[in-house]
């Protein structure tokens, strides 16, 4: 049982030949903060990246940061805060709902999970913003991909490729993201006591409004009470999150009260508190509950989102709030994960797909916790796998789907 | 056509033409196949007209059915296939080959569905850019990514070469916009990516896909995202009499933590070719003109619009009109948006750039570029999407002047080799195709374009789709395969552990 800690991308190159050559499987971490998430790993060592640290480029007026994988997350977005820049893909933090500490994760870490918060409707996902990479394959050889600039369709996307590919395709070791600009303020714009199908409504008819909305979040009466010490207790909200210069936000707001007084009481929620709500959400608040009862990520079309949980609730108990204009959907199982049931009424709701993202391991290593795949699709993504990883030496496993 | 080297055609595919082509007529039939060569000329090059090639046959399938079977039949007998959409690459990516298929996707052009509910319309790959926009408009919504080709290229070909267009600064290229494809790999396979949800299951393939020009597999079906129009839009056109000064104020706006919807730069000579021809009321006494749009409610549109005016004038800028009607906006437009015909009009050909660069290095670049002018004996026009670096040089040439295409090529060659030593890239948007093909090794190592290639091969294993594109050599996959196994001691000493 080894844990090697490279400094340099040379060393992680040495380490992953070594492997290759050996034919060591390597469990490949930051810090580990989502190690919780997919089966859990069953090999003799580990490739820890958290030593692999330094931000090596950053040019604000450029919107471009360049970073060594292993950089802590929060000191980057630190780095940008002090800048009025943000990674405007919003990256969540899984530690709390994984039974960890706030604040931990790797730049490197968030490539790899493809992180992304409520902005996701507006501004992508971690994959949106990445602009370059350097890697090591499960070949044992180093790879670039992309560069510093963000228009370049200089051969594929690589980079894209390795986005939200935890870690089983290659070690990134540098990672570049574009960066904009953090909005001046914002406000969030509640709506009061609707049920998840007025929401679903409610929430289109915003979306497809000029108010340019970059959170649409729905929080039932049953999560109500673990956002804002209490706050929404007593009846449900739906949010609608603007950002942008002040007269902008408050025009917008203000378009926005008026659409949605049809659909119910509405009130506004000022910036400091908006931004504590919306990091809740995010984080997915309602779910940390030092537990491991299983919890479900689940992304479909937005105005099916209320359809699916109906529908699901009627087989299995659970409880559930949605983000992404309804289209995401943070599940809590009450007992099993139900991964058939709920698997079968995405499909029949036009598709979409489920991870597990808490569960005991116990019940990690018995149900696929990334969705299965069709056949086609499968066999396509173990031909893409075999050609980084070809000896299998990248997280063995952890994205199994059977 | 100058020096550019193609797959060897197969000789068994050739001597099977007319085989072939009986078995495509039962395969699609109706007037689905162009065989004849007065009919196929109309398909023997896209928008990089300097290499032309006829193709074995021109097939143009109407449903998925049939792609799927061309293609398995094409599998099974090793006979290659090049697909097209409208053919307005400028990179040659759809330059058919002399022993393969030419798959021609332009039936396919119906929109599928519209749903405002989700804000998206799933196309047809054939649809054109504009078509998408056109289809929602009169609700109010549009599709962002607006390539200036937009009423002729097919949002299948945007997939292939993950396009961009003005408004990409603000909302992204055809990357961000699209959320699923349906399409089918080259043994026949359908497979769908995404769909009306966010993110994938599993690896990003849709990413991968995502300008992956036509090598990895044809596009059947495409699902984008649709916008609300922004409430208001309005321009402003600044003149500089410096490009530091115009770059500087570029850098200051962004830095200012505004994003305008478009931004973009034109130097002297595109300036002078634009009012020559639109007469859209530019100034002809500067040396780089701006043309910032913000878009959005009209609070911020205001609000921001006299901070960019402030900008630039701490700038020094000597011309600044602000737009107070669409029809203003228009006009400001107009001269960038005709900025290639127009030069088309001063010279008897041009030969368009593509490469971006960090900002910063804008001066630097066009000082290089001056030099480079002077030393080919070739005028150049510039027209930029200075809001991410993207360059657009015109090259002036006359194609009847012996060697000077071939002069245009080696300046267009050195331009890019600039941006890459800048920290730049050999292609913003235009893909790669034949064009840049051979350039490859001045951004990428041997080991990088191999890792890209063995996508290639997981995807096409027999390189069959499109093969002389992107890459200067495609490997054969079984060789990329071997592993090269750097056997050693346990690399104890030096790391640390615990
Ligand atoms: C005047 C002019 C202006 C332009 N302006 C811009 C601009 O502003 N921004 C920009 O980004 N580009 C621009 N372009 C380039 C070009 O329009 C784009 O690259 C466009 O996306 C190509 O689309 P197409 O349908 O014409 O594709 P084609 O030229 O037919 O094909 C392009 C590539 O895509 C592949 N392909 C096409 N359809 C499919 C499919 N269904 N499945 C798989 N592969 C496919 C082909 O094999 C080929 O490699 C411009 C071109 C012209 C002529």
């Amino acid at each position: 049982m080894t844990t090697f800690t490279p400094e340099t991308a040379a060393e992680v190159l040495n380490i992953v030949r070594w492997a290759v050559g050996e034919e060591m499987p390597l469990e490949v971490v930051g810090h580990g903060s989502k190690r919780g998430i997919g089966r859990p790993a069953q090999t003799e060592h580990t490739l820890d990246l958290s030593g692999l640290t330094g931000v090596t480029l950053y040019e604000p007026e450029e919107l471009v940061l360049s970073a060594k994988a292993g950089t802590p997350l929060a000191e980057i977005e630190q780095l940008l805060a002090d800048n009025s820049q943000q990674f405007a893909f919003e990256p969540m933090d899984y530690g709390p709902l994984l039974g960890g500490t706030v604040g931990r994760g790797t730049v490197g870490g968030a490539l790899g999970a493809n992180l992304s918060g409520p902005r996701r409707i507006k501004a992508g996902a971690a994959r949106d913003h990445v602009l370059g990479v350097h890697a090591v394959s499960g070949r044992g050889e180093a790879f670039k991909s992309g560069g510093r600039v963000v228009k370049n369709v200089t051969g594929y996307d690589l980079s894209k490729g390795l986005a939200g590919s935890w870690g089983t395709l290659a070690v990134v070791t540098d990672v570049t993201f574009k960066v904009l600009p953090a909005a001046e303020t914002e406000k969030t714009l509640a709506i009061v006591g609707l049920d998840d199908g007025e929401a679903a409504a409610a929430m289109a008819d915003a979306m497809g409004s000029s108010a340019e909305l970059s959170g649409a979040a729905h929080l039932p009466v049953s999560v109500g009470g673990r956002f804002l010490d209490g706050a929404f207790s007593s009846e449900a909200r739906t949010l609608l999150r603007v950002e942008g210069v002040g007269p902008s936000v408050d025009y917008r707001i203000d378009l926005l009260a008026g659409l949605m007084r049809p659909y119910g009481t509405v009130e506004i929620i000022e910036p400091p508190l908006s931004r504590t709500l919306w990091q809740e959400i995010r984080d997915c608040k309602p779910f940390a509950d030092g537990t491991s009862a299983p919890v479900w990520r689940v992304s479909v079309a937005p105005t099916v989102g209320h359809k699916l949980v109906d529908a699901f609730r009627r087989a299995a108990g659970a409880n559930a709030f949605y983000d992404w204009q309804g289209g995401l959907i943070w599940l809590r199982m009450e007992a099993d994960p139900e991964a058939e049931i709920l698997r079968g009424l995405i499909a029949h709701f036009g598709g979409g797909h489920a991870t597990l993202v808490r569960a005991a391991p116990s019940v990690r290593s018995a149900v696929p916790t990334f969705q299965p795949q069709p056949q086609a699709l499968a066999a396509l993504t173990q031909r893409l796998k075999k050609q980084f990883d070809p000896r299998n030496i990248l997280n063995p496993g952890r994205m199994a789907t059977s | 056509m100058s020096g550019l080297l193609l797959p060897k055609p197969d000789a068994a595919t050739l001597a099977k033409r007319e085989e072939i082509i009986a078995d495509m007529r039962i395969i699609v039939p109706g007037e689905g196949i162009v065989e004849a060569e007065s009919g196929m000329r109309a398909f023997e090059s896209d928008g990089l007209t300097a290499y032309r090639q006829l193709p074995l046959v021109v097939v143009l399938p109407e449903t998925v059915a049939q792609v799927s079977r061309v293609l398995k039949y094409c599998h099974e007998r090793n006979i290659r296939v090049v697909p097209r959409g409208s053919g307005t690459s400028l990179s040659g990516g759809a330059l058919p080959l002399e022993d393969a298929v030419l798959l021609v996707m332009s039936r396919f052009n119906r929109i599928l569905e519209i749903d405002l509910a989700n804000r998206a319309v799933v196309a047809q790959p054939g649809v054109t850019n504009l078509g998408i926009t056109q289809a929602v408009e009169h609700e109010g919504f549009y599709y962002a990514p607006d390539p200036s080709s937009q009423i002729a290229c097919s949002i299948g070909g945007n997939v292939a070469e993950n396009s961009g267009g003005v408004h990409c600064l603000k909302y992204g290229l055809t990357a961000n916009n699209i959320l699923g494809i349906q399409m089918v790999l080259m043994n026949g396979e359908v497979i769908r990516l995404g769909g009306k949800h966010l993110d994938s299951e599993g690896y990003d393939l849709l990413g991968l896909m995502t300008g992956s020009e036509g090598l990895l597999g044809v596009v059947t079906e495409v699902t984008v995202r649709i916008l609300k129009k922004p409430e208001t839009a309005r321009a402003l056109l600044i003149g500089f009499p410096s490009s530091e000064q115009a770059g500087q104020c570029v850098a200051d706006i962004i830095g200012a933590g505004i994003i305008p919807g478009g931004m973009e730069m034109m130097d002297r000579p595109a300036i002078h070719a634009a009012e020559a021809f639109v007469h859209a009321g530019y100034p002809l006494d500067v040396e780089a003109l701006l043309i910032v749009e913000l878009d959005g409610p009209q609070a911020e549109v205001h609000h921001l619009i006299e901070r960019v005016e402030a900008i630039a004038h701490k700038n020094g800028c000597t011309t600044n009109r602000i737009s107070n009607s669409d029809e203003e906006r228009l006009s400001f437009w107009a001269g960038r948006k005709a900025a290639f015909p127009a030069v088309g009009r001063i010279s008897p050909d041009y030969y368009c750039m593509d490469g971006t660069i960090p900002r910063k290095e804008l001066p630097r670049v066009l000082s290089g570029m001056r030099e480079l002018s002077e030393k080919y004996g070739l005028g150049v026009a510039n027209v930029f999407h200075a809001g991410d670096g993207n360059l657009h040089p015109l090259i002036l040439y006359d194609a009847n002047k012996p060697g000077e295409l071939e002069r245009a090529e080696a300046f267009g060659a050195d331009i890019l080799r600039l941006c890459v030593n800048v920290g730049g890239v050999l292609t913003g948007e235009h893909g790669v195709g034949v064009e840049k093909r051979d350039l490859m090794p001045e951004m990428f190592s041997e080991e990088d374009l191999n890792q890209q290639i063995r996508v290639k091969c997981a995807f096409d294993p027999n390189h069959l789709l499109n093969p002389g594109k992107v890459f200067p050599q495609l490997h054969r996959c079984a060789e990329l395969g071997r592993m090269h196994i750097h056997r050693g001691q346990m690399p104890f000493p030096d790391i640390p552990r615990f």
